[in-house]
């Protein structure tokens, strides 16, 4: 069989990955794709084991079993030095920002670029201010330190760290997370524009229905360690599935029970 | 319940909990070593541990010489040997009370610091973002704190040894009558590199241990703030303890010689 010429191979490619936390399977044998240059969403309930996977994507937890693949390079049980090279093409917002307070917002946003050595201490702070203009800050929040910003703030800085060396993928953890509604779609309408300007192909996880409209391609839900659903964005309002329906209807009856 | 487990079981945790700590730190170690040192957090490191750390450190020395005259002076003095206060004075500070107190402090200062400063960047997914950024946590944590701290331990002790000295000349002056140039003259008189060397390689061996559970303790707290409480007690405590043992060891190590 030869591959069809209009299905690009994916980006990231994961088959059968599983991980345990003691007696709880937290993955369960999940597969997917992430196509080249798309954005894809996971979704899911809280505990369900999204941030796990993005963290076995990174190679900071170590999956049980299965195979995790980025431009055709394996990762599961890689030498570090292959995993800190495919490190280098990820940059991750993180949930709660992750700012590194004891350093001013301009050394967060260069921290990368400052450890990979490709710019002086004088050209990182010129980086910095730029990258921050993408994300709608001006330079007088350069000198400011993470404490003293608001949440909204935080996560564009966080976003501006996550970009500032141009990565080829990007990951959002709940990128939307603790913010009132106009913030989170300021956030959203930012990713959604940097996502397609550095062509990055974009792995985010959220349970938040109306950023999953906003910035994704395609959407995939996990349920029990594995991947139950996964469609474009505008097939989620008829996907023909009835745990997707309750998860994006927000109904508490429905096949997904919740253990409390 | 068999108790034979529970004493199994508590024994294999212990083994468990000292080889973990063992190759955290012999992966800090190796982990800096083979790259680029960061020159920025060390200094910084040092700053913090070995600086910030003397007037507390300066306060119990001073205190505890003065301490020492005294008390020696009491018991001394029963049979006439009022002579022997200088040497037990500088014997006692620079090979024992000067490194044990000095490293006791700055596990209460700067481990619990360290692992509350380490704790809230895991909980906070700080570490894991460093190594999104193309650093190793271990080699920018965690190695420059351990360098420091083994670097400036022995240079603390070394100005609390001079401090509790003076603490204990004050004493023996102002309220024994000793003469001042008599009691230094004394105090030199028996005093060997030796014993202020084997002070001094006591405190670099205490500076690491201090560095070393903070860093630990930090690294792996998990769930919040109550965790990271956790893990700056459980920081504070097992240096406390670990510097106890390795004084006993370090002593003996000398003692052979």
């Amino acid at each position: 069989m030869s591959p069809r010429s209009d299905a690009p191979p994916p980006k990231i490619r994961i088959r059968g990955l599983k991980k345990s936390f003691g007696r709880k399977k937290v993955l369960d044998g999940l597969d997917l794709d992430i196509p080249q240059g798309r954005s894809l969403v996971v979704i899911g309930g809280s505990g369900s084991g999204k941030s796990v996977l993005i963290k076995c994507i990174l190679g900071l937890i170590k999956p049980d079993a299965g195979s995790i693949r980025i431009d055709d390079v394996e990762l599961v049980g890689a030498s570090r030095a292959t995993l800190e090279a495919a490190r280098r093409k990820v940059g991750m917002l993180f949930q709660g920002a992750a700012l590194f307070d004891s350093l001013p917002v301009w050394e967060n946003v260069a921290f990368g670029l400052l450890a990979r050595r490709l710019v002086d201490r004088k050209q990182a702070r010129e980086r910095a201010i730029a990258t921050l203009a993408k994300v709608g800050l001006g330079p007088e929040a350069a000198d400011l330190y993470p404490a003293e910003l608001s949440g909204g703030m935080q996560k564009r800085v966080g976003l501006a760290r996550a970009i500032a060396a141009e990565p080829e993928i990007l990951f959002f953890d709940e990128p939307t997370t603790g913010l009132d509604p106009i913030m989170a779609d300021v956030i959203n309408e930012l990713i959604r524009t940097l996502v397609s300007e550095l062509g990055a192909t974009a792995l985010s996880i959220t349970h938040d229905m109306a950023s999953v409209r906003k910035i994704a391609h395609r959407v995939a839900m996990l349920y029990e360690g594995r991947i139950i659903w996964e469609g474009p964005v505008e097939r989620l309002d008829d996907s023909g599935n009835p745990y997707v329906d309750q998860f994006v209807h927000g109904r508490a009856s429905g096949p997904i029970k919740l253990r409390v | 319940m068999n108790p034979l487990a529970a004493i199994g079981r508590a024994t294999l945790a212990f083994l468990a909990a000292t080889g973990s700590v063992v190759l955290f730190g012999l992966q800090a170690i190796a982990a800096g070593l083979t790259g680029r040192l960061y020159v920025r957090q060390l200094g910084r490191q040092m700053l913090e541990i070995g600086y910030f750390s003397l007037p507390v450190v300066g306060l119990t020395a001073i205190f505890t010489g003065m301490v020492l005259a005294l008390q020696s002076y009491t018991g001394f003095s029963r049979f006439e040997a009022q002579n022997a206060i200088p040497t037990i004075v500088v014997l006692s500070m620079t090979r024992e009370l000067g490194p044990v107190l000095a490293g006791l402090m700055v596990a209460g200062r700067v481990g619990a610091a360290i692992a509350a400063e380490l704790g809230t960047m895991r909980v906070t997914e700080q570490i894991d973002a460093l190594s999104t950024l193309a650093t190793d946590p271990l080699r920018y944590l965690v190695f420059p704190r351990l360098l420091a701290a083994t670097l400036m331990l022995p240079l603390l002790v070394v100005v609390a040894d001079i401090i509790g000295v003076m603490g204990g000349w004050l004493v023996s002056v102002y309220k024994l009558g000793f003469g001042p140039i008599e009691f230094i003259n004394r105090s030199f008189e028996h005093l060997k590199t030796e014993d202020v060397v084997s002070g001094l390689v006591k405190a670099a061996v205490f500076g690491f241990i201090v560095a070393l559970m903070g860093c630990y303790q930090g690294y792996r707290s998990r769930g919040g703030a109550q965790g990271v409480g956790a893990a700056t007690t459980r920081a504070v405590v097992s240096a406390s303890i670990l510097i106890l043992v390795a004084n006993y060891v370090v002593t003996e190590l000398f003692f052979a010689r």
